[in-house]
């Protein structure tokens, strides 16, 4: 059976153009660039161009650009990395978030707090969006960073990051962004966007797994996580992952020569699938914005059906998705995205995403709908809350 | 490339019950030949599943359900279903002391997260029988209380 893979946003296989421009830096350029003779230089000197071409993409200086290994590293970085500069000044203070962020950042808040620091947590709309005059009100005296995601992973609503970049310049604080899910699509000119830090990685550009980027202001002062050989300017100590970083920016290359084709074609894939979910299957519901959103984002609720089953059957159609459902986490509550969009549990329960990509068809989408068409009506015939969904 | 067997997430017989569960209500209209009722689990969970019974001679004779809730808990109200009606019905005394670990063991086992769906089954199952000997003011079997939920 033909596998159709619509989870691009879990994560991208990687591209042949990119595999094949870091292969060398296996085994032929293989050199340490901390090395102090000629196998060691090359392979630094590789590095550095490739570290140039990123920060040309996102309109940076070099020396603004840090190799980690995951985006979560990135996030990780940036955020105890101004906490723990802080708190070696003998300082605390207050960060600022919103509600829909991904785990990695949701996680490495709660840890800061639990040091000391205080966060705030920011509501959403019901699209997803920032609720902008709660965070204009949530800055502080002594708010040291802002973290707002670029665009949103489950439900792929794209935040204003610009205006929130105005409100907290304004204040004259630091604005943090997530661009995991945006990278591919998206403008990532940090000067055009205008923030002040910014995560990428590897997985979900068709580059790397266990890559990532984090761009800093050079002024912004961040204690590192891991400490040793004096890598990436003492921030991240361990030898540089050469293939990954010559991945990093072949891939990012790509990515934004075919943004503009890419995203209308996408757009265009995404909104048929929309169309034909919505006009052929029953009290369904898109969630995310429907105009501020991912090109490859489709992420929808049915009513009266639980998501894992849904996935699961689509698995045995061939067809990979993913789901805001409890029963697919480790946690036992549904999306913490969805609910804090006011979807109800049941509705939270009931989403499964799919995420577009670059070998995706039209052929595959009517596939798919033509299944979730059988699918299901099946299981909510076996479903104890359909048709009680009024109660 | 097809899943099977160890690449699947759950085991050959939760697959096969999933896949193809057995004495599901398909119509509304079958509810009036069935003597017991019972209704667990609540949407907040994600679980919620609905057992109905058929009673002849203190013999559960034939059962329907209902399920909302993952493949885990789809497939174990599939299997209790056939547990209690295969080899010509299992009386109620004695479906009264099944509980969620049957219903696991014969499913092949289940990832301990999702071993509460499993425990609903069997609560849905109690809830019915209580339902038929309510209805039919019989006080000579005492059941002990359903749980509505496992609390995690």
């Amino acid at each position: 059976m033909k596998t159709i893979y619509l989870d691009y946003g879990s994560t991208t296989p990687v591209r042949s153009e990119v595999l094949k421009e870091s292969l060398p830096y296996f085994s032929k350029i293989y050199g340490n660039p901390s090395s102090f003779h000629s196998t060691g230089l090359v392979a630094k000197k590789e590095m550095e161009s490739a570290r140039k071409k990123i920060a040309k993409i996102l309109n940076s200086e070099e020396n603004e650009i840090i190799f980690t290994g995951s985006g979560t590293e990135s996030i990780n970085l940036a955020i105890k990395g101004i906490a723990l500069h802080e708190l070696m000044k003998g300082k605390k203070g207050h960060f600022i978030t919103q509600k829909t962020e991904h785990d990695a950042i949701l996680e490495t808040m709660k840890w800061v707090e639990k040091l000391g620091f205080e966060v705030t947590y920011i509501n959403v709309d019901e699209n997803g969006i920032v609720k902008l005059d709660e965070l204009e009100k949530a800055i502080r005296e002594d708010t040291l960073l802002v973290s707002i995601m670029y665009a949103n992973n489950e439900v792929g609503t794209i935040q204003p990051i610009k205006k929130i970049a105005e409100i907290v310049h304004t204040h004259g604080k630091l604005l943090h962004t997530d661009a995991c899910q945006g990278a591919e699509y998206l403008s990532i000119n940090t000067k055009e966007l205008d923030v002040d830090l910014m995560t990428i990685n590897g997985s979900k550009i068709y580059a790397f797994k266990g890559s990532g980027v984090l761009f800093k202001k050079k002024n912004i002062k961040i204690e590192p996580l891991i400490h040793g050989g004096h890598q990436e300017k003492n921030l991240r100590s361990g030898t540089e992952n050469i293939p990954a970083i010559i991945a990093l920016a072949s891939a990012l290359e790509i990515a934004k020569k075919e943004k503009k084709k890419e995203s209308k074609r996408l757009t265009k894939l995404r909104n048929y699938m929309i169309k034909r979910i919505e006009k052929e299957i029953e009290e369904v519901k898109i969630n995310g914005d429907r105009k501020n959103r991912l090109p490859n984002n489709v992420n929808v609720s049915f009513y009266g059906v639980e998501g894992e089953s849904i996935l699961l059957r689509l698995n045995e159609e061939g067809i990979r998705a993913s789901t805001g459902s409890a029963c697919s986490s480790q946690s036992l509550e549904p999306s913490h995205v969805l609910l804090a969009m006011g979807l109800s549990h049941e509705l939270a329960h009931g989403s499964i995403r799919f995420t577009l990509g670059k070998t995706t068809t039209k052929k595959e989408i009517d596939y798919t709908v033509n299944k979730l068409k059988k699918i299901i009506p099946f299981l909510r015939t076996i479903s104890s809350a359909w048709n009680k969904k009024e109660e | 490339m097809k899943l099977e067997g160890s690449d699947w997430f759950y085991s050959k017989e939760v697959k096969k019950h999933f896949l193809k569960p057995e004495k599901f209500l398909k119509s509304e209209r079958e509810i009036k030949d069935f003597d017991g009722y019972g209704k667990v689990g609540n949407m907040k969970c994600g679980d919620m599943m609905e057992f109905w019974i058929k009673i002849k001679n203190d013999k559960i004779i034939d059962v329907r359900w209902k399920t909302f809730g993952c493949a885990s808990a789809i497939a174990s109200t599939s299997m209790l279903a056939k547990m209690l009606t295969e080899k010509g019905g299992m009386n109620l005394q004695q479906a009264l002391t099944l509980t969620g670990t049957d219903i696991m063991k014969r499913l092949g086992g289940l990832p301990a997260i999702k071993i509460h769906c499993s425990v609903l089954g069997d609560q849905a199952l109690r809830a019915a029988i209580k339902n038929y000997l309510e209805k039919n003011k019989r006080t000579d079997i005492v059941i002990e209380t359903i749980k509505e939920h496992e609390e995690h």
